[in-house]
């Protein structure tokens, strides 16, 4: 009893350490890293005083604003604006504020420059929604205040630069007043409002920027109608063109008066044919339209006249004007040109001299160049440098100086649509020899360092020596397979279209791909990665092949535009091959077979329900024909609530009548009422997650058999009313009801109903369990809830003598047809945050226990142990109970700052979060997702089957040279003592 | 007098509230994030640096940061039960209810979905830090004495060191007597040590 009783309070001290992930400060960086991004640049404002750090602040399509070190591109700081506040425009106002308009123009915000504190916020109301323009004029008073000028739903509104109070505000009431600029003349007073009513009317506001009083309102019909985008030309002419894009409208308002210029297109150039739009720019005096792949500039000489400056072939892109001396403006042009970029300065009214002219060599991988910004200095000998930051098609940011690239951000990795890993190539003899130990006394010193470290004597020099030490061991970062499985290569595809490849150890790119067949086409307009697929990950037959993934896209937003397939290699990232194919892509089905060379069947389902296999071989045919019919899938259909479950049928009939395309049949649907449930979440269990057993020991020897079954489908329903944010409902209007559906038969095999709850649904679904986080509205508070799901049909197989005598039906073969005897058990917990994701850890077998991985909404990784959601947890457990290690019931998750994953860090604006198992049992791979990157490793059960890094292997050796010793010594003083004793 | 002095409270909690119908269609919600002195001086974020200090509505519906002052405010808010949370690196805070209501706009009400407990006014604090680290001990004898090797050598010491003085202080005869003893009922067993074996 006593032993018991010994063992029973181990136990229970283990387990009370148990959760508790624990890491030391100093470890940071050891096993983890966290990369910050910031997305694609919409804008770009410099900062360049002479006192203080030169920094440029950006904002981006991922609603960032950051500010960034000119010298090295590195972050300031930085802030992440919430969904639905996209950024409509930034500036620098005084001096020391940063100014952005935010969502759609209602909201005004003001940060301090040095440490991106928020200043003031204003909310700028007005009675309809439209274009947004913020104007920060540099020395415009009113009343010894400098003035912001606003423009944004339907109004006028000077804001005060210290407090962000509204100064004065006029509204445009006219109901089809659609804006086009906001101009404000350097060195006066006025402020022009200059847009469109109807579809054929110009409308020009004269107002008084010190008091916001209409001075003058002229407005000018062109009965042909206008294009919508304009370029500003000079303060008072702007140049539009007409609505059939063939004639240039030069539209001048000099002194209150509107007069028109017509210039047919024809006229500039002869080759023209087919609508032409304009390059939205404000260069003075200089403006550039596209036709049919040709760009051309044209120059505006006084009163309308319009002259042909130069044609191009390349892509282009143009800056705005930046003011350089007194009359002078200078714009940066960039022409793409194959590998090479070419970089011209010129001066705004002087076309034929370049200020600078540059050719740089790009890499390929970035794609085009998509916008410019540039800025300027003065060098020591009193001329003009230029420095141009551009954003480059694949989302990255490049600072150009002196013809080089001082600086680039990859920003595409801010925008992960999709994530897989690949293993790294196998190390081969001779081709990377593990280095030797460099010399043994490094070696001992190190050791000496770490004991020091470990016995806390060491100095801060010591520690910092000791970490610097660690981060550089080079065994992470090789490019080969380790023995543990912890160095992956992290297969990443992003919304510019781009994959790349990290590196699990460090982070790094180890290369990146622009996908050449996504590439804007006459085929394929807007081409839109979707989904990242493994397509052959050799094994055991194929060793010598390299492992590449499926890449699926399709061409255009709408669901139904053809998809096109690509294949990468994931070794050198070369793209092997690429198929454009007939029909789109609703679904994808990677099946469990593959062919001789290790190449995974994938089914590929269209919208008009038929199948088309890859690859297209016949060995992939014959290995299909083989499984024909056990093959399954369902389809959701969010919008009208039905799940449908197919099956394959037979060869397409018809014109599509070809090998690999197969008809389909549908074999049951659920059909949600629709005035009560909407579908608002689906999880399935992941296809490659192990279970290492199916019985589950509980308290008194007893045992429970998990329902496994690759086929269930978690779907949770939320009444239509509920389907909005939190609050926007009562509780008893509200509900959410959770299925667990069998794929294959659409037996609904449990329902459960919470009153009173809300979405959003968050779940995860693993083994024989499912876990759902959704919104309590009578408590007010979020709630977790878990389901488990247990077989009833083999409860009676605990008896040894029944195993003995084959009289169990442990052999018998599992169907879905036969009726299932399940039983569920379930249970709700409070939580305390919203959640952006759940996932679950995952390990090569399965053993390990399982935490629960919890985004939360402060951009944290939370660990969850999976044991505090067990549905058998009481208030007041057995004593049986408390040995398997059951917590005792409370009703809300406990969260222990040490268990977050992230630790002190965060992965803004988190989207998903992947877990990778290791081949070291005990580990798993965690990847975390959002504008930030966040990469670590996880042991839910502690490293069980290896030392961990800070092992002290010079402790052991020392205790080990001790202890012979002094068996040394003990054995000669008794043999001494011995000797006395006989001479006595 | 009782209703007087409940409407009298009421209004002054509302005013402490500082829950406005802010012009056009909705309400506007504004309170403070205040983060004491005391807390954080060993935590990450600074303290009384709040540029990083998010405030959330109704997980995510909008964010906005705080001012220098440490005060917020949501805008065009519709009536209903809203949810506000605070992301602050190094602390914990409790997300807040606050219900605002249409039919009489004075009357509103802010609590702790944590401990359920009400608020007069619109500030929020943390309920504690968080550290996110554990702290390593500081090297002490104490800890290594603890250890398995520990006391391990503890017992080796005390084997070697002890029980020869014990045997040395004990009368000889009772330790012939103990020896016969021991010769008479014969090696104890293994299986007697075990548990169970006690039963047969």
């Amino acid at each position: 009893m006593a032993i018991r009783s010994f063992l029973l309070f181990l136990l229970c001290f283990y387990s009370s350490l148990s959760p508790v992930l624990s890491l030391y400060e100093d470890q940071v960086g050891l096993m983890d890293w966290h990369q910050q991004y910031i997305g694609k640049v919409k804008q770009a404002v410099f900062s360049t005083q002479k006192t203080g750090r030169r920094r440029v602040i950006v904002s981006t399509e991922e609603n960032v604003i950051a500010s960034l070190d000119l010298r090295h591109g590195e972050i300031f700081w930085r802030h992440l604006f919430g969904s639905n506040d996209a950024i409509d425009g930034i500036d620098i106002g005084l001096g020391k504020y940063v100014i952005t308009l935010s969502s759609g123009g209602s909201i005004l915000r003001s940060w301090n420059l040095p440490d991106g504190q928020m200043v003031w916020e204003s909310f700028l109301q007005g009675p309809k929604h439209s274009k947004s323009f913020l104007l920060v004029p540099t020395n415009m008073k009113i009343e010894k205040d400098n003035a912001i000028v606003v423009f944004s739903n339907g109004g006028l509104h000077a804001v005060s630069c210290i407090d962000g109070e509204v100064l004065w505000k006029k509204d445009f009431e006219a109901e089809s007043f659609e804006v086009q600029k906001v101009i404000n003349p350097p060195g006066s007073d006025l402020i022009y409002v200059v847009g469109f009513a109807a579809s054929s009317q110009f409308e020009m506001y004269q107002i008084n920027a010190r008091n916001g009083e209409l001075l003058k309102h002229e407005s000018a019909t062109f009965s042909s109608g206008f294009l919508r985008e304009v370029s500003l030309v000079s303060s008072d002419t702007i140049v539009a063109l007409d609505s059939t894009g063939s004639i240039l409208l030069t539209i001048s308002f000099q002194n209150g008066e509107i007069s028109f210029q017509q210039t047919p297109i024809s006229n500039l150039y002869e080759e023209f044919s087919g609508p032409a739009v304009i390059i939205p720019s404000s260069v003075p005096g200089i403006f550039a339209i596209k036709t049919n792949a040709v760009t051309i500039f044209i120059r505006v000489i006084g009163e309308g006249k319009l002259e042909v400056v130069e044609k191009t072939n390349h892509e282009i892109a143009v800056s705005d004007a930046l003011p350089i001396s007194e009359g002078q403006q200078a714009f940066a042009l960039i022409q793409n040109a194959g590998s090479e970029i070419h970089l011209a300065v010129k001066l705004a009214h002087d076309w034929d001299t370049n200020l600078l002219k540059e050719s740089i060599k790009m890499d390929q991988q970035r794609g085009l160049v998509h916008k410019v910004f540039i800025n300027n200095y003065i060098r020591t000998d009193r001329s003009h440098g230029f420095r141009v930051l551009i954003v480059m098609e694949d989302h990255s940011l490049l600072l150009l100086q002196q013809g080089l690239i001082v600086w680039s951000r990859e920003d595409g990795l801010a925008s992960i649509i999709d994530v897989t890993t690949s293993e790294l190539p196998l190390e081969r003899d001779g081709v990377s020899v593990a280095k030797v130990e460099h010399s043994l006394f490094e070696w001992l010193k190190g050791h000496m360092l770490k004991l020091k470290g470990t016995l806390m004597l060491a100095s801060p020099e010591d520690v910092a020596a000791i970490q610097s030490m660690r981060l550089k061991s080079s065994e992470k970062s090789k490019m080969t397979r380790d023995h543990n499985g912890f160095r992956k290569l992290l297969i990443v595809l992003t919304r510019a279209r781009k994959l790349f490849a990290l590196h699990t150890g460090d982070g790094r790119i180890v290369w990146s791909h622009l996908l050449r067949s996504l590439h804007k086409s006459e085929a394929c307009l807007s081409p839109i990665g979707l989904n990242l697929y493994q397509w052959q990950v050799p094994h055991h037959h194929a060793m010598d092949e390299n492992p590449s993934v499926l890449v699926i896209s399709r061409c255009g937003p709408s669901s139904d535009a053809p998809g096109v397939l690509s294949f990468v290699d994931t070794y050198t990232g070369k793209e092997l091959s690429s198929v454009s194919l007939s029909h789109d892509v609703a679904q994808v089905i990677p099946l469990p077979y593959t062919d001789s060379t290790e190449q995974r069947l994938h089914l590929l389902i269209d919208s008009d329900k038929h199948a088309h296999l890859y690859p297209k071989t016949s060995e992939a045919l014959n290995i299909f024909k083989h499984e024909f019919s056990n093959i399954y899938w369902y389809s959701v259909e969010g919008h009208n609530g039905i799940i449908k479950g197919h099956v394959l049928k037979c060869k397409c009939t018809g014109d599509m009548a070809k090998d690999f395309c197969f008809d389909t049949r549908e074999l049951w649907s659920v059909v949600f009422p629709s005035d009560s449930e909407k579908i608002i979440a689906t999880v399935t269990r992941k296809l490659n997650e192990v279970v290492h057993t199916q019985a589950k020991v509980i308290a008194d020897q007893d045992v429970m058999y998990k329902y496994i079954s690759k086929n269930l489908l978690f779907v949770a329903t939320v009444a239509p009313k509920g389907s909005g944010e939190v609050g926007s409902v009562t509780p008893e209007e509200s509900w959410l009801a959770a299925y667990l559906i069998d794929t294959v038969t659409g037996r609904i095999l449990h329902r459960v109903t919470h009153h009173g709850a809300q979405g959003p649904v968050h779940a995860v679904f693993s083994e024989n369990w499912v876990v759902y986080h959704y919104f309590n509205l009578r408590a007010h508070r979020y709630e977790m809830s878990v389901i488990e799901i247990y077989d009833q049909s083999r409860a009676d197989n605990k008896d040894v003598w029944k195993l003995v005598l084959g009289k169990h039906n442990l052999t018998s073969p599992i169907s879905l047809f036969s009726r299932p005897e399940v039983i569920t058990k379930s249970q709700s917990y409070f939580f305390t945050h919203s959640v952006k994701a759940i996932a679950v850890t995952s390990t090569a077998k399965g053993i390990t226990s399982k935490q629960l991985l919890i985004g939360t909404i402060g951009d944290q990784v939370l660990a969850l142990d999976k044991r505090f959601l067990d549905p058998r947890r009481s208030v007041n457990p057995t004593q049986a109970e408390k040995e398997e290690g059951m917590i005792p019931l409370t009703d809300s998750l406990p969260i222990i700052p040490q268990s977050y994953v992230t630790h002190a860090l965060r992965v803004e604006c988190l989207r998903g979060i992947l877990t990778v198992p290791a081949k070291l049992e005990s580990t798993t791979l965690v990847f975390a997702h959002g504008v930030d990157l966040f990469f670590t490793q996880l042991a839910p059960s502690r490293t069980y089957d290896s030392l961990t890094e800070d092992f002290n292997y010079a402790l052991l050796l020392i205790t080990i040279v001790a202890l012979v010793a002094a068996i040394f010594v003990t054995w000669r003083l008794s043999e001494r003592k011995e000797l006395q004793d006989k001479w006595r | 007098m009782a209703p007087i002095a409940r409407l009298l409270l009421l209004m002054l909690l509302s005013a402490a509230l500082s829950i406005s119908s802010g012009s056009g269609d909705g309400f506007s919600i504004n309170g403070r994030v205040r983060i004491p002195q005391g807390l954080g001086t060993k935590g990450f974020a600074l303290p009384g640096k709040t540029s990083n200090v998010k405030v959330i509505l109704n997980g995510g519906q909008i964010v906005t940061y705080l001012r220098p002052d440490g005060y917020f405010s949501f805008q065009n808010i519709p009536a209903g039960t809203h949810l506000i949370e605070v992301a602050a690196i190094g602390y914990f805070f409790s997300p807040v209810r606050v219900d605002v209501s249409a039919r009489n706009p004075g009357k509103v009400q802010a609590a702790l979905t944590e401990n359920r407990r009400g608020l007069s006014e619109l500030v929020l604090e943390p309920l504690k830090d968080e550290q996110y680290y554990e702290i390593r001990e500081p090297f002490s004898i104490m800890n290594v004495v603890k250890s398995p090797m520990g006391l391990m050598m503890g017992f080796m010491v005390v084997v070697v060191f002890l029980m020869p003085k014990l045997v040395e202080n004990m009368d000889p005869e009772e330790m012939r007597r103990a020896q016969e003893e021991m010769r008479s009922q014969g090696v104890p067993s293994l299986a007697s040590l075990l548990p169970g074996g006690g039963r047969n």
